[in-house]
Protein backbone atom coordinates (compact mmCIF):
# COMPACT_ATOMS: atom_id res chain seq x y z
CA UNK A 1 0.00 0.00 0.00
CA UNK A 2 2.71 2.43 1.07
CA UNK A 3 5.06 1.30 -1.67
CA UNK A 4 2.30 1.76 -4.23
CA UNK A 5 1.70 5.27 -2.96
CA UNK A 6 5.40 6.05 -3.19
CA UNK A 7 5.53 4.63 -6.70
CA UNK A 8 2.53 6.66 -7.87
CA UNK A 9 3.71 9.85 -6.13
CA UNK A 10 7.39 9.50 -7.00
CA UNK A 11 7.31 11.05 -10.50
CA UNK A 12 5.43 14.09 -9.23
CA UNK A 13 7.79 14.47 -6.25
CA UNK A 14 10.86 14.18 -8.46
CA UNK A 15 9.60 16.81 -10.89
CA UNK A 16 8.46 19.08 -8.06
CA UNK A 17 11.63 18.84 -6.00
CA UNK A 18 13.76 19.05 -9.16
CA UNK A 19 11.97 22.25 -10.13
CA UNK A 20 12.54 23.76 -6.69
CA UNK A 21 16.20 22.75 -6.80
CA UNK A 22 16.61 24.34 -10.23
CA UNK A 23 14.93 27.50 -8.94
CA UNK A 24 17.21 27.56 -5.87
CA UNK A 25 20.44 26.87 -7.76
CA UNK A 26 19.68 29.34 -10.57
CA UNK A 27 19.10 32.13 -8.07
CA UNK A 28 22.18 31.25 -6.03
CA UNK A 29 24.37 31.21 -9.13
CA UNK A 30 22.96 34.25 -10.93
CA UNK A 31 22.41 36.20 -7.69
CA UNK A 32 19.86 38.69 -8.99
CA UNK A 33 18.48 41.15 -6.46
CA UNK A 34 16.85 38.98 -3.80
CA UNK A 35 13.52 40.78 -3.49
CA UNK A 36 12.53 40.13 -7.11
CA UNK A 37 12.29 36.38 -6.62
CA UNK A 38 13.47 34.87 -3.36
CA UNK A 39 14.83 31.31 -3.46
CA UNK A 40 12.54 28.56 -2.11
CA UNK A 41 14.72 27.97 0.94
CA UNK A 42 14.11 31.54 2.11
CA UNK A 43 10.37 31.33 1.43
CA UNK A 44 10.15 28.17 3.53
CA UNK A 45 12.22 29.79 6.27
CA UNK A 46 9.87 32.80 6.28
CA UNK A 47 6.88 30.46 6.26
CA UNK A 48 7.99 28.87 9.54
CA UNK A 49 9.27 32.11 11.05
CA UNK A 50 5.88 33.80 10.56
CA UNK A 51 3.95 30.58 11.08
CA UNK A 52 1.59 31.89 13.79
CA UNK A 53 0.54 34.87 11.72
CA UNK A 54 0.19 32.77 8.55
CA UNK A 55 -1.81 30.11 10.36
CA UNK A 56 -4.37 32.65 11.62
CA UNK A 57 -4.57 34.21 8.16
CA UNK A 58 -4.97 30.80 6.54
CA UNK A 59 -7.80 29.89 8.92
CA UNK A 60 -9.62 33.15 8.17
CA UNK A 61 -9.19 32.84 4.43
CA UNK A 62 -10.04 29.15 4.68
CA UNK A 63 -13.36 30.05 6.26
CA UNK A 64 -14.20 32.28 3.27
CA UNK A 65 -13.02 29.61 0.82
CA UNK A 66 -14.94 26.72 2.37
CA UNK A 67 -18.20 28.57 3.01
CA UNK A 68 -18.07 30.18 -0.44
CA UNK A 69 -17.25 26.85 -2.07
CA UNK A 70 -20.11 25.05 -0.34
CA UNK A 71 -22.53 27.86 -1.19
CA UNK A 72 -21.40 28.01 -4.83
CA UNK A 73 -21.56 24.24 -5.25
CA UNK A 74 -25.07 24.06 -3.80
CA UNK A 75 -26.19 26.95 -6.00
CA UNK A 76 -24.61 25.37 -9.10
CA UNK A 77 -26.11 21.92 -8.48
CA UNK A 78 -29.61 23.21 -7.70
CA UNK A 79 -29.47 25.48 -10.76
CA UNK A 80 -28.36 22.51 -12.92
CA UNK A 81 -31.13 20.29 -11.56
CA UNK A 82 -33.75 22.92 -12.36
CA UNK A 83 -32.41 23.61 -15.83
CA UNK A 84 -32.17 19.94 -16.79
CA UNK A 85 -35.64 19.15 -15.47
CA UNK A 86 -37.81 22.05 -16.58
CA UNK A 87 -37.78 23.59 -20.02
CA UNK A 88 -38.92 26.95 -18.70
CA UNK A 89 -36.02 26.96 -16.24
CA UNK A 90 -33.65 26.11 -19.07
CA UNK A 91 -34.91 28.97 -21.21
CA UNK A 92 -34.65 31.52 -18.44
CA UNK A 93 -31.94 30.41 -16.03
CA UNK A 94 -29.30 29.22 -18.51
CA UNK A 95 -28.90 32.63 -20.20
CA UNK A 96 -28.90 34.23 -16.75
CA UNK A 97 -26.07 31.94 -15.64
CA UNK A 98 -24.08 32.74 -18.76
CA UNK A 99 -24.65 36.46 -18.27
CA UNK A 100 -23.61 36.19 -14.63
CA UNK A 101 -20.44 34.40 -15.65
CA UNK A 102 -19.63 37.03 -18.27
CA UNK A 103 -19.30 39.68 -15.55
CA UNK A 104 -15.68 40.16 -14.51
CA UNK A 105 -16.56 38.92 -11.08
CA UNK A 106 -13.48 40.14 -9.24
CA UNK A 107 -14.33 43.63 -10.46
CA UNK A 108 -17.42 43.41 -8.26
CA UNK A 109 -15.35 43.19 -5.08
CA UNK A 110 -15.28 46.92 -4.33
CA UNK A 111 -18.99 47.18 -5.09
CA UNK A 112 -19.81 44.24 -2.81
CA UNK A 113 -17.74 45.89 -0.10
CA UNK A 114 -19.96 48.95 -0.42
CA UNK A 115 -23.05 46.74 -0.19
CA UNK A 116 -22.10 44.43 2.66
CA UNK A 117 -19.59 46.57 4.59
CA UNK A 118 -15.87 46.88 4.12
CA UNK A 119 -14.95 44.43 6.86
CA UNK A 120 -17.81 41.99 6.41
CA UNK A 121 -17.00 38.44 5.23
CA UNK A 122 -20.24 38.34 3.20
CA UNK A 123 -18.72 40.40 0.42
CA UNK A 124 -15.79 37.98 -0.03
CA UNK A 125 -18.01 34.93 0.34
CA UNK A 126 -20.30 36.29 -2.39
CA UNK A 127 -17.35 36.64 -4.77
CA UNK A 128 -16.35 33.03 -4.14
CA UNK A 129 -19.95 31.79 -4.53
CA UNK A 130 -20.39 33.47 -7.91
CA UNK A 131 -16.96 32.36 -9.12
CA UNK A 132 -17.53 28.73 -8.10
CA UNK A 133 -21.11 28.36 -9.20
CA UNK A 134 -20.58 28.54 -12.95
CA UNK A 135 -18.20 25.62 -13.61
CA UNK A 136 -20.29 23.47 -11.27
CA UNK A 137 -23.49 24.48 -13.05
CA UNK A 138 -22.15 23.95 -16.58
CA UNK A 139 -20.53 20.57 -15.90
CA UNK A 140 -23.35 19.18 -13.81
CA UNK A 141 -25.92 20.22 -16.41
CA UNK A 142 -23.89 18.42 -19.07
CA UNK A 143 -23.81 15.27 -16.94
CA UNK A 144 -27.53 15.43 -16.24
CA UNK A 145 -28.51 15.88 -19.88
CA UNK A 146 -25.94 13.78 -21.76
CA UNK A 147 -27.58 10.45 -21.19
CA UNK A 148 -27.70 7.89 -24.02
CA UNK A 149 -30.94 7.30 -25.95
CA UNK A 150 -30.74 3.60 -25.17
CA UNK A 151 -30.72 4.28 -21.45
CA UNK A 152 -33.72 6.62 -21.67
CA UNK A 153 -35.68 4.22 -23.89
CA UNK A 154 -34.95 1.37 -21.51
CA UNK A 155 -36.29 3.37 -18.60
CA UNK A 156 -39.40 4.25 -20.61
CA UNK A 157 -39.90 0.59 -21.46
CA UNK A 158 -40.02 -0.03 -17.71
CA UNK A 159 -42.70 2.69 -17.52
CA UNK A 160 -40.39 4.83 -15.37
CA UNK A 161 -41.48 8.40 -14.61
CA UNK A 162 -39.35 11.44 -15.44
CA UNK A 163 -38.57 11.74 -11.74
CA UNK A 164 -37.35 8.13 -11.60
CA UNK A 165 -35.25 8.67 -14.71
CA UNK A 166 -33.72 11.75 -13.07
CA UNK A 167 -32.97 10.00 -9.80
CA UNK A 168 -31.77 6.66 -11.15
CA UNK A 169 -30.08 7.69 -14.39
CA UNK A 170 -29.37 11.40 -14.71
CA UNK A 171 -27.94 12.02 -11.26
CA UNK A 172 -25.52 9.07 -11.21
CA UNK A 173 -24.55 9.89 -14.80
CA UNK A 174 -23.67 13.44 -13.72
CA UNK A 175 -21.39 12.39 -10.86
CA UNK A 176 -18.08 12.27 -12.78
CA UNK A 177 -18.91 15.63 -14.40
CA UNK A 178 -19.74 17.13 -11.03
CA UNK A 179 -16.47 16.01 -9.48
CA UNK A 180 -14.44 17.37 -12.35
CA UNK A 181 -16.10 20.73 -11.75
CA UNK A 182 -15.51 20.44 -8.01
CA UNK A 183 -11.77 20.11 -8.61
CA UNK A 184 -11.80 23.23 -10.80
CA UNK A 185 -14.01 25.05 -8.31
CA UNK A 186 -11.83 24.26 -5.30
CA UNK A 187 -8.85 26.04 -6.86
CA UNK A 188 -11.02 28.90 -8.10
CA UNK A 189 -12.39 29.39 -4.59
CA UNK A 190 -8.89 29.96 -3.17
CA UNK A 191 -8.00 32.44 -5.92
CA UNK A 192 -11.33 34.24 -5.56
CA UNK A 193 -11.08 34.52 -1.79
CA UNK A 194 -7.52 35.88 -1.76
CA UNK A 195 -8.11 38.40 -4.54
CA UNK A 196 -11.39 39.51 -2.93
CA UNK A 197 -9.49 40.03 0.30
CA UNK A 198 -7.22 42.54 -1.47
CA UNK A 199 -10.23 44.84 -1.53
CA UNK A 200 -11.77 44.31 1.89
CA UNK A 201 -12.94 41.94 4.57
CA UNK A 202 -10.94 40.83 7.60
CA UNK A 203 -7.43 42.23 7.76
CA UNK A 204 -5.85 39.14 9.34
CA UNK A 205 -6.29 36.98 6.24
CA UNK A 206 -3.98 35.80 3.42
CA UNK A 207 -4.97 38.51 0.92
CA UNK A 208 -4.12 41.48 3.18
CA UNK A 209 -1.01 39.64 4.39
CA UNK A 210 0.28 39.40 0.81
CA UNK A 211 -0.63 43.01 0.01
CA UNK A 212 0.90 44.42 3.19
CA UNK A 213 4.15 42.45 2.90
CA UNK A 214 4.53 43.25 -0.78
CA UNK A 215 3.87 46.94 0.02
CA UNK A 216 6.69 46.88 2.55
CA UNK A 217 8.95 45.10 0.02
CA UNK A 218 8.94 42.06 2.32
CA UNK A 219 8.62 39.82 -0.74
CA UNK A 220 9.81 36.67 0.98
CA UNK A 221 7.02 37.01 3.54
CA UNK A 222 4.52 37.72 0.76
CA UNK A 223 5.66 34.53 -0.99
CA UNK A 224 5.26 32.59 2.25
CA UNK A 225 1.61 33.68 2.38
CA UNK A 226 1.19 32.65 -1.29
CA UNK A 227 2.64 29.26 -0.32
CA UNK A 228 -0.04 28.92 2.37
CA UNK A 229 -2.71 29.67 -0.24
CA UNK A 230 -1.24 27.07 -2.60
CA UNK A 231 -1.21 24.45 0.13
CA UNK A 232 -4.85 25.20 0.84
CA UNK A 233 -5.69 24.73 -2.84
CA UNK A 234 -3.83 21.42 -2.95
CA UNK A 235 -5.57 20.12 0.18
CA UNK A 236 -8.99 21.04 -1.24
CA UNK A 237 -8.12 19.38 -4.56
CA UNK A 238 -7.03 16.18 -2.82
CA UNK A 239 -10.17 16.20 -0.67
CA UNK A 240 -12.31 16.53 -3.82
CA UNK A 241 -10.49 13.55 -5.30
CA UNK A 242 -10.97 11.46 -2.15
CA UNK A 243 -14.66 12.38 -2.06
CA UNK A 244 -14.91 11.42 -5.73
CA UNK A 245 -13.39 7.97 -5.23
CA UNK A 246 -15.53 7.31 -2.17
CA UNK A 247 -18.78 8.16 -3.95
CA UNK A 248 -18.07 6.32 -7.19
CA UNK A 249 -16.81 2.84 -6.33
CA UNK A 250 -17.68 1.63 -9.83
CA UNK A 251 -14.94 3.67 -11.44
CA UNK A 252 -11.56 2.11 -12.06
CA UNK A 253 -8.74 3.37 -9.87
CA UNK A 254 -6.87 6.17 -11.69
CA UNK A 255 -3.53 4.37 -11.66
CA UNK A 256 -4.34 1.20 -13.59
CA UNK A 257 -1.99 1.69 -16.50
CA UNK A 258 0.84 -0.19 -14.82
CA UNK A 259 -1.19 -3.24 -13.82
CA UNK B 1 -59.03 -8.36 -37.03
CA UNK B 2 -60.08 -9.79 -33.70
CA UNK B 3 -60.64 -13.30 -35.06
CA UNK B 4 -57.09 -14.37 -34.18
CA UNK B 5 -56.87 -15.99 -30.79
CA UNK B 6 -53.98 -15.30 -28.42
CA UNK B 7 -52.39 -12.70 -30.63
CA UNK B 8 -49.38 -11.18 -28.90
CA UNK B 9 -48.96 -8.38 -31.41
CA UNK B 10 -51.50 -7.16 -33.93
CA UNK B 11 -50.66 -4.34 -36.29
CA UNK B 12 -53.04 -2.95 -38.88
CA UNK B 13 -52.76 -0.22 -41.49
CA UNK B 14 -49.68 1.15 -39.80
CA UNK B 15 -47.71 4.06 -41.26
CA UNK B 16 -45.01 6.18 -39.77
CA UNK B 17 -43.85 9.50 -41.17
CA UNK B 18 -41.07 11.50 -39.49
CA UNK B 19 -41.05 15.31 -39.76
CA UNK B 20 -44.40 15.28 -41.59
CA UNK B 21 -44.92 18.30 -43.82
CA UNK B 22 -41.36 19.52 -43.52
CA UNK B 23 -38.69 19.47 -46.23
CA UNK B 24 -36.90 16.65 -44.40
CA UNK B 25 -40.00 14.46 -44.30
CA UNK B 26 -39.23 10.74 -44.14
CA UNK B 27 -41.81 8.09 -44.86
CA UNK B 28 -40.39 5.32 -42.71
CA UNK B 29 -43.16 2.72 -42.80
CA UNK B 30 -46.23 2.25 -44.98
CA UNK B 31 -49.27 -0.04 -44.80
CA UNK B 32 -47.93 -2.54 -42.36
CA UNK B 33 -50.26 -5.36 -41.35
CA UNK B 34 -48.75 -7.95 -39.10
CA UNK B 35 -50.00 -10.41 -36.51
CA UNK B 36 -47.65 -12.29 -34.25
CA UNK B 37 -48.90 -15.29 -32.30
CA UNK B 38 -48.09 -15.73 -28.68
CA UNK B 39 -44.90 -17.64 -28.03
CA UNK B 40 -43.42 -17.31 -31.52
CA UNK B 41 -39.95 -16.16 -32.41
CA UNK B 42 -40.18 -13.64 -35.26
CA UNK B 43 -37.32 -11.82 -36.96
CA UNK B 44 -37.56 -8.55 -38.85
CA UNK B 45 -34.93 -8.22 -41.55
CA UNK B 46 -34.32 -5.65 -44.25
CA UNK B 47 -31.79 -3.23 -45.70
CA UNK B 48 -30.59 -0.50 -43.38
CA UNK B 49 -32.99 2.38 -43.13
CA UNK B 50 -36.00 0.20 -43.97
CA UNK B 51 -37.67 1.04 -40.69
CA UNK B 52 -37.33 -2.32 -38.96
CA UNK B 53 -36.09 -0.71 -35.77
CA UNK B 54 -38.85 1.87 -36.02
CA UNK B 55 -41.38 -0.95 -36.32
CA UNK B 56 -39.95 -2.55 -33.19
CA UNK B 57 -40.08 0.75 -31.33
CA UNK B 58 -43.70 1.22 -32.44
CA UNK B 59 -44.56 -2.18 -30.96
CA UNK B 60 -42.80 -1.08 -27.78
CA UNK B 61 -44.67 2.26 -27.73
CA UNK B 62 -41.38 4.17 -27.66
CA UNK B 63 -42.70 6.06 -30.66
CA UNK B 64 -46.23 6.43 -32.01
CA UNK B 65 -47.75 5.65 -35.41
CA UNK B 66 -48.81 8.36 -37.86
CA UNK B 67 -51.69 6.13 -38.96
CA UNK B 68 -53.01 2.71 -38.06
CA UNK B 69 -52.80 0.92 -34.78
CA UNK B 70 -50.67 -1.39 -32.74
CA UNK B 71 -52.25 -3.76 -30.26
CA UNK B 72 -50.28 -5.81 -27.79
CA UNK B 73 -51.97 -8.47 -25.69
CA UNK B 74 -55.34 -6.96 -26.75
CA UNK B 75 -54.35 -3.56 -25.37
CA UNK B 76 -52.97 -0.42 -26.92
CA UNK B 77 -49.18 -0.50 -27.17
CA UNK B 78 -48.99 2.38 -24.68
CA UNK B 79 -51.11 0.55 -22.13
CA UNK B 80 -48.96 -2.55 -22.61
CA UNK B 81 -45.86 -0.46 -21.93
CA UNK B 82 -47.39 0.95 -18.75
CA UNK B 83 -48.34 -2.60 -17.74
CA UNK B 84 -44.70 -3.59 -18.32
CA UNK B 85 -45.52 -6.23 -20.90
CA UNK B 86 -42.21 -5.64 -22.71
CA UNK B 87 -38.64 -6.44 -22.05
CA UNK B 88 -36.21 -4.70 -24.39
CA UNK B 89 -32.63 -5.32 -25.44
CA UNK B 90 -30.66 -3.08 -27.78
CA UNK B 91 -27.44 -3.23 -29.77
CA UNK B 92 -25.63 -1.47 -26.96
CA UNK B 93 -26.32 -3.24 -23.71
CA UNK B 94 -27.46 -0.06 -21.97
CA UNK B 95 -26.16 -1.35 -18.66
CA UNK B 96 -25.66 1.36 -16.07
CA UNK B 97 -21.98 1.56 -15.25
CA UNK B 98 -22.61 2.71 -11.69
CA UNK B 99 -24.63 -0.41 -10.93
CA UNK B 100 -23.25 -3.88 -10.39
CA UNK B 101 -24.54 -6.71 -12.56
CA UNK B 102 -27.07 -7.68 -9.89
CA UNK B 103 -28.17 -4.07 -9.39
CA UNK B 104 -28.64 -3.67 -13.15
CA UNK B 105 -30.91 -6.71 -13.30
CA UNK B 106 -32.80 -5.44 -10.25
CA UNK B 107 -33.50 -2.03 -11.81
CA UNK B 108 -36.90 -2.81 -13.38
CA UNK B 109 -37.91 -4.70 -10.24
CA UNK B 110 -36.91 -1.71 -8.12
CA UNK B 111 -39.16 0.48 -10.27
CA UNK B 112 -41.98 -2.00 -9.73
CA UNK B 113 -41.57 -1.72 -5.97
CA UNK B 114 -40.31 -5.20 -5.21
CA UNK B 115 -38.71 -5.83 -1.82
CA UNK B 116 -34.94 -6.13 -1.53
CA UNK B 117 -35.06 -9.86 -0.90
CA UNK B 118 -37.44 -10.57 -3.80
CA UNK B 119 -35.19 -8.54 -6.09
CA UNK B 120 -32.10 -10.37 -4.96
CA UNK B 121 -33.69 -13.77 -5.44
CA UNK B 122 -34.96 -12.95 -8.90
CA UNK B 123 -31.62 -11.45 -9.99
CA UNK B 124 -29.83 -14.62 -8.86
CA UNK B 125 -32.32 -16.73 -10.77
CA UNK B 126 -31.84 -14.62 -13.92
CA UNK B 127 -28.05 -14.75 -13.64
CA UNK B 128 -28.34 -18.50 -13.41
CA UNK B 129 -30.44 -18.48 -16.59
CA UNK B 130 -27.78 -16.55 -18.54
CA UNK B 131 -24.97 -18.51 -16.82
CA UNK B 132 -23.26 -15.54 -15.21
CA UNK B 133 -23.82 -16.28 -11.53
CA UNK B 134 -20.18 -15.81 -10.61
CA UNK B 135 -20.28 -12.23 -11.96
CA UNK B 136 -23.13 -11.06 -9.73
CA UNK B 137 -21.10 -8.37 -7.98
CA UNK B 138 -18.99 -7.24 -10.93
CA UNK B 139 -19.41 -3.92 -12.66
CA UNK B 140 -20.21 -3.80 -16.41
CA UNK B 141 -16.78 -2.39 -17.32
CA UNK B 142 -15.22 -5.63 -16.04
CA UNK B 143 -17.13 -7.74 -18.56
CA UNK B 144 -16.86 -8.56 -22.27
CA UNK B 145 -19.40 -7.37 -24.84
CA UNK B 146 -21.09 -10.76 -25.01
CA UNK B 147 -21.40 -11.00 -21.24
CA UNK B 148 -22.90 -7.52 -21.08
CA UNK B 149 -25.52 -8.50 -23.64
CA UNK B 150 -26.40 -11.56 -21.56
CA UNK B 151 -26.87 -9.31 -18.53
CA UNK B 152 -29.04 -6.99 -20.64
CA UNK B 153 -31.19 -9.95 -21.66
CA UNK B 154 -31.39 -11.13 -18.06
CA UNK B 155 -32.53 -7.65 -17.08
CA UNK B 156 -35.14 -7.59 -19.87
CA UNK B 157 -36.54 -10.91 -18.65
CA UNK B 158 -36.27 -10.20 -14.91
CA UNK B 159 -39.85 -8.98 -14.50
CA UNK B 160 -41.22 -11.78 -16.70
CA UNK B 161 -42.66 -9.64 -19.49
CA UNK B 162 -44.74 -11.60 -21.98
CA UNK B 163 -42.92 -10.02 -24.91
CA UNK B 164 -39.21 -9.63 -25.58
CA UNK B 165 -38.24 -6.99 -28.14
CA UNK B 166 -34.64 -7.16 -29.35
CA UNK B 167 -33.01 -4.62 -31.64
CA UNK B 168 -29.85 -6.10 -33.18
CA UNK B 169 -28.66 -7.21 -29.77
CA UNK B 170 -25.71 -9.13 -31.20
CA UNK B 171 -24.81 -6.62 -33.91
CA UNK B 172 -21.64 -5.49 -32.16
CA UNK B 173 -20.35 -8.96 -31.27
CA UNK B 174 -17.77 -11.06 -33.06
CA UNK B 175 -18.96 -14.02 -35.11
CA UNK B 176 -18.14 -16.74 -32.58
CA UNK B 177 -19.65 -14.93 -29.62
CA UNK B 178 -22.63 -14.19 -31.80
CA UNK B 179 -23.31 -17.82 -32.63
CA UNK B 180 -22.93 -18.71 -29.00
CA UNK B 181 -25.39 -15.98 -27.99
CA UNK B 182 -27.90 -17.19 -30.58
CA UNK B 183 -27.89 -20.63 -29.02
CA UNK B 184 -28.31 -19.05 -25.59
CA UNK B 185 -31.27 -16.96 -26.70
CA UNK B 186 -32.99 -19.99 -28.22
CA UNK B 187 -32.37 -21.83 -24.99
CA UNK B 188 -33.92 -18.99 -22.99
CA UNK B 189 -36.82 -18.78 -25.41
CA UNK B 190 -37.54 -22.51 -24.96
CA UNK B 191 -37.36 -22.23 -21.18
CA UNK B 192 -39.46 -19.09 -20.85
CA UNK B 193 -41.86 -19.48 -23.82
CA UNK B 194 -41.86 -15.74 -24.49
CA UNK B 195 -42.92 -14.08 -27.70
CA UNK B 196 -39.74 -12.66 -29.21
CA UNK B 197 -39.51 -10.01 -31.91
CA UNK B 198 -35.93 -9.79 -33.11
CA UNK B 199 -34.52 -7.14 -35.45
CA UNK B 200 -31.38 -8.11 -37.36
CA UNK B 201 -29.57 -7.46 -40.62
CA UNK B 202 -27.96 -10.88 -40.67
CA UNK B 203 -29.76 -13.42 -42.84
CA UNK B 204 -28.25 -16.54 -41.19
CA UNK B 205 -29.06 -15.12 -37.77
CA UNK B 206 -32.69 -14.49 -38.72
CA UNK B 207 -33.06 -17.97 -40.21
CA UNK B 208 -31.31 -19.78 -37.39
CA UNK B 209 -33.33 -18.10 -34.66
CA UNK B 210 -36.83 -17.65 -36.00
CA UNK B 211 -39.97 -19.53 -36.81
CA UNK B 212 -40.91 -16.68 -39.08
CA UNK B 213 -38.79 -14.16 -40.98
CA UNK B 214 -40.46 -10.90 -42.01
CA UNK B 215 -38.57 -9.37 -44.93
CA UNK B 216 -38.95 -5.62 -45.29
CA UNK B 217 -38.47 -3.45 -48.36
CA UNK B 218 -36.29 -0.33 -48.51
CA UNK B 219 -37.84 2.95 -47.45
CA UNK B 220 -40.73 3.40 -47.15
CA UNK B 221 -40.68 0.10 -45.30
CA UNK B 222 -43.31 -2.42 -46.29
CA UNK B 223 -43.57 -6.11 -45.62
CA UNK B 224 -42.09 -7.70 -48.74
CA UNK B 225 -42.21 -11.33 -47.69
CA UNK B 226 -43.29 -13.41 -44.73
CA UNK B 227 -41.22 -16.56 -44.73
CA UNK B 228 -41.94 -19.46 -42.39
CA UNK B 229 -38.88 -21.33 -41.20
CA UNK B 230 -39.23 -24.93 -40.20
CA UNK B 231 -35.89 -26.35 -39.20
CA UNK B 232 -36.99 -28.27 -36.12
CA UNK B 233 -34.82 -28.08 -33.06
CA UNK B 234 -31.71 -25.98 -33.59
CA UNK B 235 -28.50 -27.83 -32.92
CA UNK B 236 -24.88 -27.28 -33.89
CA UNK B 237 -25.42 -29.17 -37.18
CA UNK B 238 -28.42 -27.03 -38.13
CA UNK B 239 -26.04 -24.39 -39.48
CA UNK B 240 -24.58 -26.96 -41.85
CA UNK B 241 -27.88 -28.51 -43.00
CA UNK B 242 -29.05 -28.09 -46.62
CA UNK B 243 -32.50 -26.90 -45.42
CA UNK B 244 -30.78 -24.10 -43.51
CA UNK B 245 -29.10 -22.91 -46.70
CA UNK B 246 -32.33 -23.25 -48.64
CA UNK B 247 -34.00 -20.92 -46.17
CA UNK B 248 -31.12 -18.49 -46.33
CA UNK B 249 -31.42 -18.48 -50.12
CA UNK B 250 -35.13 -17.85 -49.91
CA UNK B 251 -34.66 -14.85 -47.62
CA UNK B 252 -31.77 -13.55 -49.70
CA UNK B 253 -33.88 -13.78 -52.87
CA UNK B 254 -36.66 -11.85 -51.19
CA UNK B 255 -34.16 -9.16 -50.24
CA UNK B 256 -32.52 -9.12 -53.67
CA UNK B 257 -35.85 -8.60 -55.41
CA UNK B 258 -36.42 -5.60 -53.19
CA UNK B 259 -32.92 -4.35 -53.82
CA UNK B 260 -33.54 -4.34 -57.59
CA UNK B 261 -36.95 -2.79 -57.25
CA UNK B 262 -35.66 -0.01 -55.04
Amino acid sequence: MISRFVRSAAPALIVGLGGLLLWEVTLQVLQPEGFVLPPPSEIIRAFFADFDEIWVATKNTGFIVVTGLVGGVILGVVWALLVSRFRLANETLTPLAIALNAIPIIALAPIFNAWFGLLSPVSNQSIVVILVFFPVFINTTKGLTEVGDTEIELMRSYAASEWEIARLVRVPNAMPFFFTSLKIASSLAVIGAIVAEYFGGRQDALGPLIVQNAGLTRYTQAWAAVLAGSLMGIVLYLLSGAFERASMPWRPAPETTGS
Amino acid sequence: MTETVSCAVSISGLSKVFNAGKPNEVRALEDIDLAIDEGTFVSLIGPSGCGKSTLLRLIGALTHPTAGEVCVNDKSADQARLDRDYGMAFQTSGLFKWRSVTENIELPLQLMGWSKQERKDRAAEMLDLVKLSEFADHYPREMSGGMRQRVAIARALSFRPSLLLMDEPFGALDEMTREHMQTEVLDIWKKTEKTIVFVTHSIPEAVFLSERVIVMSPRPGRIAADIPVDLGERVFETREAPEFFECITEVREALRFEGNAG
